[in-house]
């Protein structure tokens, strides 16, 4: 097979010349953290005042872990380490309780990023003669911006088509014979179902490869997409904590993702202890960004499940692969790509006087796509018994979601304490979708 | 004015059967009733022989109810007495927001129980009157 590299010196460093990089980058890393205000204290606490407190990879075990509710408790300036006039882009995420968490790049940082996703698009082996249809949403969700910035510098022609109108979508595919695209595997699966009913065949259409990323799914799902639509799919992990998409890819071979060693630590650890799990074990990975000055990130818990493969893989890259997402340590749900909390729900919910402080997430496959529904109680004390007042209801609290969640649930009302109550360990979601 | 009540009920096995029981608990009566289907849920419209007594049990019981007022017209049952009342009530630009009728005597009498929205609704009472119906008094209606 031709396995095409975007930087072969690197992507094939022996994993000394690697640890290397790693170890330099740390204390290059840890000098820019000890400059915010978070990692002065979390870093003095752990007794480690200057990078010369780390002379070992083994150190960086000395570094506390960093979460999401550290980002949010610091937001908006805690992790920022460059004077402003040197940030040139901004990502934040509405986060999970009403405080959102951010994400500053300097120049360079966009730079290292876009590099690391030219990398990891190469390794696909699509290259400046592809057109490349980025069906992502664009905005604050760093998928859309940090693919794009990757297919520019491979030299692709990029549309930014964004995420959605899937008519849009297949007749832009048409038009400029797109062949590659980058898109969450449910959405690629709906848009294929839709091709008939706009009267287009799959062969009046060039599309090649696909990007599939924002949503873990199982290698029947690959198999499906990629003889449904007979193209190759490739995996993607990333996260915005972490950049965004860019941290680790499939490369021709479909194997699982290499992890791009000089550019991220990855650790595998027992998410109760914190302490590393045996080799080739699952666990929860935490990251360290090597790259990223703006917005240091150290010991990152991405709750994300997942293993790293221990044996080589046959393109060559000594950057380890990591197994697709397994699961999550929280109880964060990914509905369609976009990252969902339960509390985000109870916020809206406990906002409304007309509804009761139960309510229910139902997650379903319709088609493809998944499905939301929030079922709530109705409020017995402020029912007038006019049906203009329930829909009037049902529109608001729509709307309410729609604006917090960005996804547009189906709410249900229903009778009061007919709902599992909220003390204890009540189950608040309920997810309908096949299990992998 | 006469009290109909409003119960919120989802749309699903049983749910009716266990307002009933409440009621029969209770020794409520029940004159007329009718179901409004919004999909998901419904709204249950009853009349009764004691709705402050039925509403206060189903309360009781964590029911999402209410009292609304209603006007109950005693009618005739001949042809063409519906259109007049209601031709009376579009004349004056009354709008009706929900009704239903049952038959008491056949070829002989009538109930027609009408939603008005609040401000129409003392015109409303005015122009039935006007048109030769009887508006049923609360006990009237209530023991039927």
């Amino acid at each position: 097979m031709d396995v095409p590299f975007w930087n072969r010196e690197i992507e094939t460093a022996d994993r000394s010349r690697l640890e290397t990089i790693q170890l330099e980058r740390l204390r290059e890393t840890l000098s820019w953290a000890l400059k915010t205000p978070f990692y002065q204290k979390q870093l003095r606490q752990a007794k480690i005042s200057s990078a010369d407190d780390i002379r070992s990879l083994a150190d960086l075990r000395k570094i506390p872990f960093t979460t999401k509710d550290d980002l949010r408790l610091n937001f908006p300036r805690g992790l920022l380490a460059v004077d402003m006039k040197d940030v040139v882009r901004i990502h934040s995420s509405s986060g999970t309780t009403g405080i959102p968490t951010v994400i500053y790049y300097s120049k360079e940082d966009i730079n290292n990023w876009a590099d690391l996703m030219a990398r990891s698009i190469f390794a696909t082996g699509a290259s400046s003669a592809d057109v490349f249809q980025n069906m992502m949403t664009y905005g604050m969700f760093t998928g859309g911006l940090g693919m794009h910035y990757g297919a520019e510098r491979v030299g692709m022609a990029v549309i930014p088509i964004g995420g959605g109108n899937t008519k849009r979508q297949i007749k832009t595919m048409k038009d400029f014979r797109t062949t590659v695209v980058h898109v969450t595997p449910s959405y690629l699966l709906h848009v294929h179902t839709k091709l008939e009913e706009f009267d287009i065949k799959r062969e009046e259409l060039a599309l090649k490869k696909a990007f599939t990323g924002a949503e873990p799914h199982s290698e029947d799902v690959r198999k499906k997409i990629e003889q449904l639509w007979n193209i190759d799919a490739y995996n993607s992990y990333g996260l915005s904590e972490l950049n965004g998409p860019g941290v680790a890819f499939e490369c021709v071979y479909k194997n699982d993702m290499h992890l791009w060693e000089d550019g991220y630590i990855v650790e595998i650890i027992d998410p109760d202890t914190g302490e590393p799990v045996r080799d080739g074990d699952s666990g929860e990975v935490v990251l360290t960004n090597l790259i990223r000055r703006a917005t240091p990130m150290l010991r990152y818990r991405t709750r994300d499940l997942a293993y790293l493969h221990t044996d080589p893989c046959p393109c060559g890259r000594t950057h380890r692969r990591l197994s697709r997402i397994m699961g999550r340590t929280d109880d964060m749900l990914i509905i369609n790509g976009i990252n969902l909390f339960p509390s985000q729900i109870e916020e809206v919910v406990m906002r409304i006087p007309e509804v009761a402080t139960n309510y229910i997430i139902q997650v379903e496959k319709r088609g493809d796509l998944d499905h939301l529904t929030v079922k709530v109680e109705i409020y017995p004390k402020l029912f007038l018994g006019d049906p203009s007042q329930l829909e009037a209801l049902k529109g608001r609290i729509t709307e309410e979601l729609r604006s917090a969640i960005i996804l547009h649930p189906s709410v249900e009302l229903h009778e009061p304490n007919s709902l599992p109550v909220s003390e204890g360990k009540a189950k608040r979601v309920i997810d309908l979708r096949p299990k992998e | 004015m006469a009290k109909q009540l409003t119960i919120f009920l989802e749309n699903r096995p049983g749910r009716l059967s266990a307002v009933a029981k409440s009621l029969i608990d209770n020794n409520i009566d029940i004159r007329a009733f009718t179901i409004q289907d919004r999909g998901d849920y419904g709204l249950v419209k009853l009349i009764v022989n004691n709705p402050s007594q039925a509403y206060l049990a189903l309360a009781n019981l964590g029911c999402a109810c209410a009292l609304k007022d209603i006007i109950a017209i005693s009618i005739p049952d001949k042809i063409g007495n519906f259109e007049l009342l209601t031709s009376a009530l579009a004349q004056n630009n009354i709008n009706v927001k929900d009704a239903y009728g049952f038959v008491l005597q056949t070829n002989l009498k009538g109930v027609c129980c009408l939603e008005i929205e609040e401000s129409q609704s003392e015109q409303a009472q005015k122009v039935i009157s006007s048109a030769g119906f009887t508006i049923l008094k609360d006990d009237e209606l209530y023991n039927l």
